[in-house]
């Protein structure tokens, strides 16, 4: 699958993908022998109904769990020959990940929640902080930097969650429905955010059931009981170059 | 198995995020939480040092009292062969004019037995009550400032210069305080202070009045009768002036063994056995000393493996509540070490301030208290026996202990599957 002929990069390159579950001696294969491939600096909503392996895949692409068989080949590197630790260090210096439930570690401040990663990747404490407090800009957060996430809202937290996601600059972005604990206003205003990142060139992965949301996409890709039933180019979009 | 190495400098970034999460985890956990753990790492130290410091000092509380209440820093007695001291009075002047010795006691002695109740018994064929004892002659004021006998007396008073036929008992001699009625260790009844006893020894009997009863808690002592030294020399009609026993206290800038050495050199263990407490020591002593340490460092041991299982309970409980920020930390990339070390990091950190807490409460509280107020123990004075090396020992193994015991648990959380622990699964 090509979408830019000459100017093709892609980010993202999976083949033949199967993944199942064992649950009570019972195996369900999840993802059936997927196989398509994201270019660089595309914003690609996965979505479809509970349970068609949407979450299942984005785990996949982000290096967070193993598939049983195929190929995956993330920012150029096959992922299978990547050891544990390996794995995680792809996932913090290539990776971001939004969680559903923002997921930021409580007792940290927002500030804090951001700047670990980059105090992971060895930055001094000053730099982290600065870079830290730049993401925290862009997701129009720099009053809230000494709040915990408890004395945040849930649209906040999820705007840390994505500065912390964004601060040490990842080559992709995945996002597992980032929206379905806000209300739309909120909602509208995370996309916003997202859609502003790719508009800067950031690969951005999200995994949605909300058709609207999804429609805001480059592309958008429809699974069914682990089958991609549709994959299509959004109406009035264009991958960056 | 693939075999991973970190190279250093991801080693000191990930101590570097470690002490960064522990800090801040610590820092905004719930403070009674962190009271309750730091509480428990207190009694665990205090459990480590104090159990066993009571057990040795309750020994350490015995010796202490048979040197300063009995034998001194060096001890002098007759030898095997002999009955006395001979030359007791060169000995006495040697040690007089020692610049080292702060003071002396001498103390003539004489095996007896003393009587009760044969002025009140009913019928001639009833049995006198007799036990056999050691009589001291002693010199009243010598011994007082060299043992302070005078400040042992439970029952009556001490004895004066001029007192004639009155005698101190030790408190052994009377079941009143030894407790119990045995045949092997015969003890009287119904004496009390102003009561009559009758000692016999060599053919020679007198009446003596009880003036006071003693309780040094060194058994020898309270087994014995004391009166003045001029007294015992005439009943026994000594004209010698040789001693049984002599108990030197050195000045506390001085050596015993290099007081002794000067001794010896004079030629005086010709005629008697000259021996620093530690040489002189009773073996029993010595020998329950090793026991109770040997006992006290088991219970250490034991208190030391509750330890571990207590920091071990406290930080699974901390890591498997969190298991799902420890699930999404390495799902954003952050290194299991780091994450590790975070938990030893906390577990050290509560250890620190448990065994500071510890130490101010052994060092400046219950060790000048229990040095000023020794336990009542029915054998001797216990003292808390707690040396800063010995302590500083302990602490550490406590950090042993806790980095073993905070990091395991820690390892067995993280190590889960990433994706399992953020799901919850």
């Amino acid at each position: 699958m090509q979408f830019l002929g000459a100017k093709y990069n892609p980010m993202i390159k999976i083949q033949d993908l199967i993944k199942s579950y064992t649950t009570a001696g019972n195996t369900f294969v999840v993802l059936k022998k997927l196989s398509f491939e994201i270019e660089a600096g595309q914003f690609v909503a996965i979505t479809g109904r509970s349970g068609s392996g949407k979450s299942t895949l984005l785990y996949q692409l982000s290096l967070l769990d193993h598939p049983d068989s195929g190929f995956i080949e993330v920012d150029g590197v096959d992922i299978s020959k990547l050891d544990r630790r390996e794995r995680t260090k792809f996932r913090l210096n290539r990776l971001g990940y939004v969680f559903q439930d923002y997921a930021l570690v409580p007792e940290l401040t927002s500030i804090e929640n951001v700047v670990v990663p980059l105090l992971m990747q060895g930055l001094d404490k000053k730099t982290a902080y600065k870079k830290a407090l730049a993401a925290l800009e862009r997701v129009n957060l720099a009053d809230k930097i000494n709040n915990l996430p408890s004395q945040l809202s849930g649209g906040q937290q999820q705007r840390v969650s994505i500065a912390r996601a964004i601060g040490h600059d990842p080559h992709i972005l995945f996002a597992d429905e980032p929206t379905a604990n806000l209300d739309k206003e909120t909602s509208e205003n995370v996309l916003e955010i997202f859609l502003e990142l790719n508009k800067k060139g950031q690969t951005i992965i999200m995994v949605t059931h909300e058709p609207e949301y999804a429609a805001l996409a480059h592309r958008t890709i429809l699974l069914d009981s682990g089958v991609i039933t549709s994959d299509k180019r959004n109406v009035g979009h264009k991958p960056q170059d | 198995m693939k075999r991973i190495i970190l190279s250093s400098k991801e080693t000191l970034t990930a101590i570097r995020v470690g002490l960064f999460l522990a800090i801040r985890q610590v820092k905004r956990s719930s403070k009674w939480t962190t009271l309750l753990i730091t509480f428990i790492m207190t009694l665990t130290f205090l459990n480590l040092v104090v159990v066993s410091g009571i057990l040795v000092g309750l020994i350490e509380g015995a010796t202490v009292a048979v040197r300063e209440r009995h034998l001194g820093d060096i001890a002098i007695s007759r030898l095997k062969e002999k009955e006395y001291i001979e030359r007791s009075t060169k000995i006495i002047a040697a040690i007089a004019a020692s610049p080292d010795v702060e003071s002396y006691t001498e103390r003539y002695l004489q095996g007896a037995t003393v009587e009760a109740n044969y002025k009140t018994r009913r019928r001639e064929t009833d049995l006198v009550e007799s036990t056999g004892t050691v009589l001291a002659g002693i010199d009243l004021l010598l011994e007082d400032k060299a043992t302070g006998l005078s400040k042992r007396i439970v029952e009556g008073s001490y004895l004066e210069q001029g007192d004639y036929d009155k005698v101190l008992l030790g408190c052994n001699l009377l079941i009143k305080y030894l407790g119990f009625e045995s045949t092997s260790m015969p003890a009287l009844k119904d004496v009390a202070i102003g009561s009559k006893v009758r000692i016999k020894f060599n053919n020679i009997t007198r009446e003596m009045t009880v003036k006071g009863i003693i309780k040094t808690k060194v058994d020898d002592i309270d087994r014995r009768v004391y009166m003045t030294d001029s007294q015992l020399r005439s009943m026994s009609g000594r004209t010698d002036y040789n001693v049984g026993e002599i108990a030197i206290k050195i000045k506390s800038t001085a050596n015993a063994d290099e007081v002794k050495r000067s001794l010896v050199s004079q030629g005086l263990d010709q005629f008697a056995t000259i021996q620093t407490f530690e040489e002189g020591e009773p073996k029993f002593l010595k020998d329950i000393k090793q026991t109770f340490a040997m006992l006290g460092s088991m219970i250490s041991a034991i208190g030391l493996v509750v330890a571990c299982i207590t920091i071990f309970i406290v930080i699974f409980i901390n890591a498997i509540t969190r298991r799902k920020f420890i699930g999404i930390l390495k799902g954003i990339g952050i290194d299991s070490v780091a994450i590790e070390f975070a938990y030893v990091c906390q577990s050290l950190l509560y250890a620190l301030v448990g065994t500071l807490i510890g130490f101010v409460i052994v060092f400046a509280v219950l060790k000048p208290f229990l040095d000023a107020h020794p336990i009542n123990f029915p054998f001797s004075d216990g003292i808390l026996v707690a040396t800063i090396p010995g302590t500083f020992t302990r602490a550490g193994l406590l950090f042993l202990a806790t980095l073993i015991a905070g990091y395991i648990p820690a390892r067995m959380v993280v190590k889960q599957n990433t994706l399992d622990a953020i799901l919850g699964r």
